[in-house]
C-alpha cells in the first residue's frame, strides 16, 4: 500500500497563496478606510431575490435550498415563493422603518417572470446585483465554458433591460464559481463579486481581463445558513447579528472602517414567526451613530477612491 | 485492522495516583489554535476527498483562508491579552505561505507541534515510508522556521494510520493530541518502547466540531466551555486536570462569535488554580514527575485485576 509519489509533493508551497488569484495579506497591514462622514461601521444588507425551479437538474451540483422531495415537491417549492409574494413586503416594511437601503441579488428569471415585483424593486430605487438565472443554474466545475458565458450575459442582460441599472455587482448562487467565473464576470462589465468569503474588507481579486473588486459578504451570519443549516433559533440568529456589529464596530475604531454585511433571504426571515427577530436585528445595528448605510456599489466605490490601486 | 489501537490500558478515572500541577494549581489550562494550510486544488486521497465541491471549492476554501488574513490576529490579541501562550497544531506549508504568522507567534514564545504539512493532505493510504517521512519533513520544517523540534503531533485533518502515533515517537516526538479518552495525561504504549505521553485536546470543545459539526450557536459554546471548566476546576482540587481548547481561526474569530469566546477566556484566566501553559510544558511535567509512578499503577493494577 502507497499512494502515488506525487501525494507527497507541494508544488505550490511558496510564499503567499496555492493560487495567482489575489495576493495574500493580513488584514491589520493594510491602510485603515475611512466611510463618508467618518463613519465606522458600513452596514451593507444583501437581499437575495431567488427562484427554485420545480424540477431542477442540480447538475453539476445541486445549490442550497433546492428541492430535496421526489417530484413534485410542492413542499419546497412554494415555501420558496412565499419569500417572493410575501416575506419581500415585510422586509420591504422593515428596511423603510429602519432606513435601510437594501442590495438587491437578483435571479434575472425574477425579473421576467414576477413583472409586479420587479416594478415594486425598480420603484424603491434599490441597488440590483447579478445573481445568475435561477436556482438551478450553479456556476461550479463541470459547466462548459460556452454555457457558463451565455448564462453569464443572459443573466446581465435581462437585469440590464429590466432595471435600467449599469449592474456592477454579483453574487453567484451559493458562492459558487468555475474556473472561468471571474473572468467571464470581468468580460460582461462586473466590478465587483461577492463570492470569496475570506475576508471582512473588499481586496483586489486578479482576473485575466483585469481585477475584480473581491466584497465581503459573509456565509457564516447568513440567515439561511444559521437557521437553516445549523438549525439555530431566529433569536439566536439576532444574537450573532449584535456581537457581530458590536465587535467590528469597537475593531474599527482601531483599525478603520468595517463592513457588517447581512445576507437575508425572504424565504427565511420573511416568515411570520421570524420577521421580528430581523427587526431586533436591525434596531440594534441602526442604533449605531458611527453607522453608514450604504449599498454594495457605494461600499465598493468609497473603498476604491481610498485604494491605491483604483479599480 | 485490529478492534482496538492499543495504545493504552485501561485505566480508571478513580484511585489514580496522585497528579499535582507545578505551584500546587488544580487545572492545567491550554489553547491549541490550529494554524493551517488547505490547498485550493490538492491531489485526491483514495479514501477522503478534500473538498465537498468540484475545482475551485470556493466556499471550503475562502472561509479557511479567512482564518490566516483576518482571524488570526483576532485570536492572537485576545490570547495575549489574557496572558495565554498559544500551542499551535500548524500545518506546517504555512511557514512558507504565511512566514509572518508563523513570527508573530515565535515572538510571544508559542509553542509549535506539527499537524502535517497540509490540512488537504490525509495520511489515508500512505506506506509507512511515506507517512514517516512526511511526519519527519513537518517536523524539518518547523526546526527550519523556529530553531526547536516539535515535541506534540496531531495528525492532519485527524486522519491517522495504525502506526501514526509509533512513527512519531520514534522521530523523536514526546506527546500526541491524537487521543480522546481522558481528562488527564496517560502514558501511551508505543512500538519502540520509550516514555510517551497524551495529552488531552478536547474534542468535544474543539470550535470546528462545535460550530461545523454539532452546529452549536456561539453563546452556548461559551457556555459549555465555562461549563466543562467548573467541572474539570472542582475536580483538580483532588487530582490535576487538563483543559484544552482547541481553535481555528476561520472559527472563533469570526465577529459574532468572538465575544463568547473571550467571555470565556476572560473567566477561566479569572480563577487563581489556574496553570495556564502549553502542551509541551505538560508533557514534560508529566513526564517528569508522574509517568513513572502511573505506569508502574496501571501494570500493577493489570496483573491485580488477572
Amino acid at each position: 500500500m502507497a499512494l502515488d509519489e506525487t501525494y507527497l509533493q507541494y508544488p505550490q508551497r511558496r510564499y503567499g497563496m496555492d493560487h495567482d488569484r489575489y495576493e495574500w495579506s493580513m488584514l491589520t497591514d493594510r491602510p485603515k478606510i475611512t466611510w463618508p462622514n467618518g463613519k465606522n461601521l458600513a452596514l451593507w444588507v444583501n437581499v437575495s431575490v431567488q427562484h427554485f425551479p420545480l424540477n431542477p437538474e442540480g447538475k453539476p451540483v445541486k445549490l442550497p435550498g433546492n428541492m430535496t422531495m421526489p417530484y413534485p415537491d410542492l413542499r419546497h417549492f412554494t415555501l420558496r415563493d412565499y419569500g417572493n409574494r410575501v416575506g419581500i413586503y415585510r422586509f420591504f416594511d422593515a428596511f423603510d422603518r429602519y432606513g435601510i437601503r437594501p442590495t438587491i441579488a437578483l435571479n434575472a428569471e425574477i425579473a421576467t417572470r414576477y413583472p409586479q415585483l420587479l416594478a415594486a424593486i425598480n420603484s424603491r430605487g434599490d441597488e440590483v446585483m447579478g445573481h445568475s438565472w435561477n436556482m438551478d443554474t450553479p456556476h461550479a466545475g463541470g459547466l462548459s465554458l460556452e454555457a457558463e458565458t451565455a448564462l453569464v450575459q443572459r443573466s446581465l442582460d435581462t437585469l440590464r433591460s429590466h432595471t435600467k441599472q449599469a449592474i456592477r455587482g454579483w453574487l453567484s448562487p451559493g458562492k459558487l464559481e468555475t474556473a472561468a467565473t471571474p473572468e467571464l464576470l470581468k468580460q460582461n462589465g462586473i466590478d465587483y463579486f461577492c463570492d470569496w468569503v475570506n475576508d471582512d474588507m473588499p481586496y483586489a481579486f486578479h482576473t485575466r481581463h483585469g481585477d475584480l473588486l473581491s466584497m465581503p459578504l459573509s456565509t457564516e451570519l447568513e440567515d439561511r445558513f444559521v437557521i437553516m443549516d445549523n438549525q439555530h433559533s431566529e433569536e439566536s440568529w439576532c444574537v450573532q447579528v449584535c456581537d457581530a456589529c458590536d465587535f467590528l464596530s469597537a475593531e474599527a475604531q482601531t483599525q478603520g472602517g468595517r463592513i457588517l454585511a447581512l445576507s437575508l433571504h425572504p424565504w427565511v426571515l420573511g416568515q411570520p414567526h421570524r420577521i421580528k427577530h430581523l427587526e431586533a436585528a436591525l434596531a440594534h445595528v441602526t442604533a449605531r451613530a458611527d453607522l453608514w448605510c450604504a449599498s454594495a456599489g457605494e461600499i465598493s466605490a468609497a473603498f476604491n477612491a481610498q485604494s491605491p490601486k483604483p479599480m | 485492522m485490529k478492534n482496538d489501537p492499543g495504545y493504552y490500558d485501561y485505566f480508571p478515572y478513580k484511585n489514580r495516583p496522585k497528579i499535582t500541577w507545578p505551584d500546587g494549581k488544580r487545572l492545567a489550562f491550554w489553547v491549541a489554535p490550529n494554524i493551517e494550510f488547505y490547498e485550493l486544488n490538492p491531489p485526491k486521497n483514495p479514501a477522503r476527498a478534500a473538498w465537498p465541491h468540484p475545482y475551485p471549492a470556493v466556499p471550503g476554501y475562502s472561509i479557511r483562508d479567512y482564518g490566516n488574513r483576518v482571524g488570526h490576529m483576532r485570536q492572537m490579541q485576545l490570547l495575549d491579552k489574557y496572558g495565554i501562550r498559544g500551542s499551535i497544531s500548524l500545518s506546517t506549508a504555512l511557514c512558507d505561505h504565511h512566514p509572518e504568522i508563523i513570527s508573530l507567534c515565535a515572538e510571544r514564545d508559542w509553542e509549535f507541534f506539527t499537524h502535517g504539512i497540509y490540512n488537504t493532505r490525509y495520511t489515508y493510504g500512505m506506506s509507512e515510508d511515506q507517512e514517516r517521512s512526511m511526519i519527519l519533513e513537518s517536523m524539518d520544517a518547523i526546526e527550519r522556521a523556529v530553531g526547536k523540534r516539535p515535541a506534540g503531533y496531531l495528525a492532519p485533518a485527524l486522519s491517522h494510520s495504525e502506526t501514526t502515533i509509533d512513527l512519531f515517537a520514534e522521530l523523536g516526538g514526546m506527546y500526541t493530541c491524537d487521543l480522546f479518552h481522558d481528562d488527564q495525561p496517560t502514558p501511551v504504549r508505543v512500538r519502540n518502547g520509550k516514555r510517551f505521553v497524551s495529552v488531552p485536546y478536547s474534542l468535544e470543545l474543539n470550535d470546528t466540531i462545535v460550530y461545523v459539526v454539532n452546529k452549536i450557536p456561539p453563546r452556548r459554546y461559551g457556555q459549555m466551555i465555562m461549563d466543562a471548566f467548573d467541572r474539570l476546576y472542582a475536580e483538580g482540587a483532588q487530582s490535576g486536570t487538563v483543559m484544552c481548547l482547541p481553535t481555528h481561526n476561520y472559527q472563533v474569530s469570526c465577529p459574532h462569535r468572538i465575544k463568547a469566546y473571550e467571555e470565556a477566556l476572560e473567566y477561566i484566566t479569572g480563577h487563581a488554580d489556574v496553570w495556564v501553559t502549553t502542551g509541551r510544558e505538560i508533557a514534560q511535567h508529566y513526564l517528569a514527575n508522574h509517568y513513572d509512578a502511573v505506569a508502574a499503577h496501571i501494570l500493577t493494577e493489570a496483573k491485580h485485576g488477572a
